[in-house]
């Protein structure tokens, strides 16, 4: 009883700052961007016409209540520009994701493998280029793509191709730059679930007559689900929203819906868009976020 | 715990060749070709500094640059402070009021889109009517790694046995001076590892910075975004060069800080 009680009161003192602080910086913004996404746009400063102006008093609330609209989300469902961001974003996560898997995977594998004092090396090797500047690993991979980088001589010297290829601005390129920004995050957790793996649960399949690739997958594989899950959740949800990677290593015709927000934001400067935009997004962020939920507390309740 | 691994297979070890090669060859390269005497980025022209010479000549660069220190070293140190409080509230205060609102909202924006964390505070700036610049970066810049310290905290807290704080109690201590003479100690490397990630996540930032910022203001990726957008410049090979020198130096201090305060070999990793 006592172990529970320790230390409590003064616990409940230091959550006030960082509480104040997230409710200000984090949840009232949010408030705003809904408020906001409900709101007309407006050529001014800043461009929307304010909705709950607090300062005309009830009679100003009411009057901006009946103020609010839908519009913006109409545009969104109506305008095929929206929709075919959104796929195109889901497209986009879920392509770079199964890339992300059948790449880090083995990584992570091999990693689980190694001897105790190699794995911790093998983590930290993983994690460095995770704190190296993302812009910067993005802009390295433009160096090597670009039309005479270093990527094209090497294939014109070993006479794979005999004219330079376009690799900027497609969509290979952008999935390269997905995948290369964002596999430690998928290596990470399939690497935390294999290396707890018990070895012997291999050699008890051997000893059963299963070869060894059958044992990986009747055994391995999905005894790692859990981590595959975490892995795939948090590659999927942040690449959903990705602007850089797409913005500067794909072409620009089709693009995300980050990338439309940006626009929207920083070149129609239509706030309420943007905005709306954003709310919508939330919102389908939330789905993979709940079936991964239910998929856990399913997973708990089976054992 | 007489787990003995079992023998890496030729698949195991060329998976983990590849992929390390994967992770680190397109930096090593760009490091080399920012060496490159030539102006034409892909042809050698020989080993020079002239790239790193013209970047301590970009004015404009070098204010960015000193913006992104200044934003990074406060803006870390905020979040330092907020998030090990919050690590200290979510592990030690049982059941407070708010204590899944708490969780959720330190959790969400490690997976939030950087766009809509950007534009949320951005529309509470400029509802506050608060003029964007220094202020208004530090300030998203701790609200979003405050939320990374307070994980790395709270796995070193939550795995440091509390009898050796009761103990403490038992000897008379306040709950307080025993978890600042006893806890403190044991989960500084935690606290030291979580400043140094705030920080280059802090320098790392594009999205949220650009909402953020105001005219006059760039922070250093804001600059190189902007010049990268152009095409590619020897003189961004330099100063990416430099960041990622930079970041090295700091991952090595903070390994070696782990290394040096936690004596008893629970070496806490940099994530």
């Amino acid at each position: 009883m006592s172990r529970n009680r320790i230390f409590t009161a003064p616990a409940r003192l230091a959550a006030i700052p960082p509480y104040v602080w997230m409710v200000l910086f984090f949840l009232v913004p949010f408030g705003f961007v809904l408020k906001i996404s409900l709101s007309q746009t407006a050529i001014a400063q800043p461009p929307y016409l304010p909705v709950f102006g607090l300062s005309e008093g009830t009679d100003g609330l009411k009057a901006s209540f009946t103020a609010l609209s839908l519009d913006n989300f109409r545009l969104l469902v109506s305008d095929n520009l929206y929709l075919a961001s959104y796929l195109r974003s889901v497209l986009v996560a879920v392509v770079s994701t199964l890339i992300l898997l059948a790449v880090g995977y083995p990584i992570a594998y091999g990693m689980a493998r190694l001897p105790r004092r190699w794995q911790g090396v093998a983590m930290m090797l993983v994690i460095v280029p995770f704190w190296t500047s993302f812009l910067i690993r993005i802009y390295a991979w433009i160096n090597i793509l670009q039309h005479d980088g270093l990527l094209n001589k090497v294939l014109l010297a070993l006479h794979i191709v005999s004219m330079p290829v376009v690799w900027l601005s497609t969509d290979s390129a952008m999935y390269l730059g997905i995948v290369y920004s964002y596999l430690p995050f998928m290596i990470l957790p399939l690497y935390a679930t294999l290396a707890k793996q018990d070895p012997s649960l291999i050699e008890a399949a051997a000893d059963l007559g299963v070869s060894r690739i059958d044992a990986f997958w009747l055994v391995t594989v999905p005894l790692s689900l859990r981590g595959v899950g975490a892995g795939a959740l948090l590659c999927f949800i942040p690449i959903m929203g990705e602007f850089v990677i797409p913005d500067l290593l794909a072409g620009s015709n089709s693009l995300m819906i980050g990338q439309t927000l940006w626009l929207e934001f920083f070149t129609n400067k239509d706030w309420p868009v943007a905005s709306a935009t954003a709310i919508v997004l939330l919102g389908l962020l939330l789905i993979p976020l709940l079936v991964y939920d239910r998929l856990q507390r399913r997973q708990l309740e089976a054992r | 715990m007489a787990v003995h691994p079992l023998r890496l297979s030729r698949f195991n070890v060329t998976s983990l060749v590849l992929g390390l090669a994967f992770l680190y060859l397109p930096i090593v390269i760009l490091v080399i070709y920012s060496f490159n005497a030539s102006r034409l980025v892909t042809v050698w022209g020989g080993w020079s500094t002239r790239w790193y010479t013209e970047f301590f000549n970009d004015r404009a660069m070098l204010d960015a640059a000193w913006m992104s220190l200044r934003v990074g070293v406060v803006s870390a140190t905020l979040a330092t402070l907020l998030g090990t409080l919050a690590a200290i509230a979510l592990t030690r205060g049982a059941g407070f009021r708010g204590r899944m609102l708490m969780s959720g909202m330190l959790y969400a924006p490690l997976v939030m889109p950087e766009v809509i964390t950007g534009l949320s505070l951005l529309l509470l700036f400029v509802a506050l009517d608060a003029g964007r610049g220094f202020v208004t970066v530090t300030i998203a810049h701790t609200t979003l790694t405050m939320c990374f310290v307070a994980v790395v905290v709270q796995s070193r807290l939550a795995g440091i046995d509390r009898s050796l704080e009761e103990a403490a109690m038992d000897l008379g201590r306040d709950p307080l001076r025993a978890f600042i003479a006893v806890t403190l100690p044991l989960i500084w490397p935690a606290i030291a590892a979580g400043w140094m990630l705030a920080f280059t996540l802090s320098l790392d930032d594009l999205v949220i910075a650009s909402f953020t910022t105001g005219p006059g203001s760039a922070t250093l990726p804001i600059r190189i975004y902007s010049e990268v957008r152009l095409g590619v410049k020897p003189e961004i090979n330099a100063i990416c060069t430099l960041i990622v020198g930079f970041i090295a130096v700091v991952i090595v201090l903070a390994s070696l800080v782990s290394k040096l305060s936690s004596a008893r070999g629970e070496s806490a990793a940099p994530l």
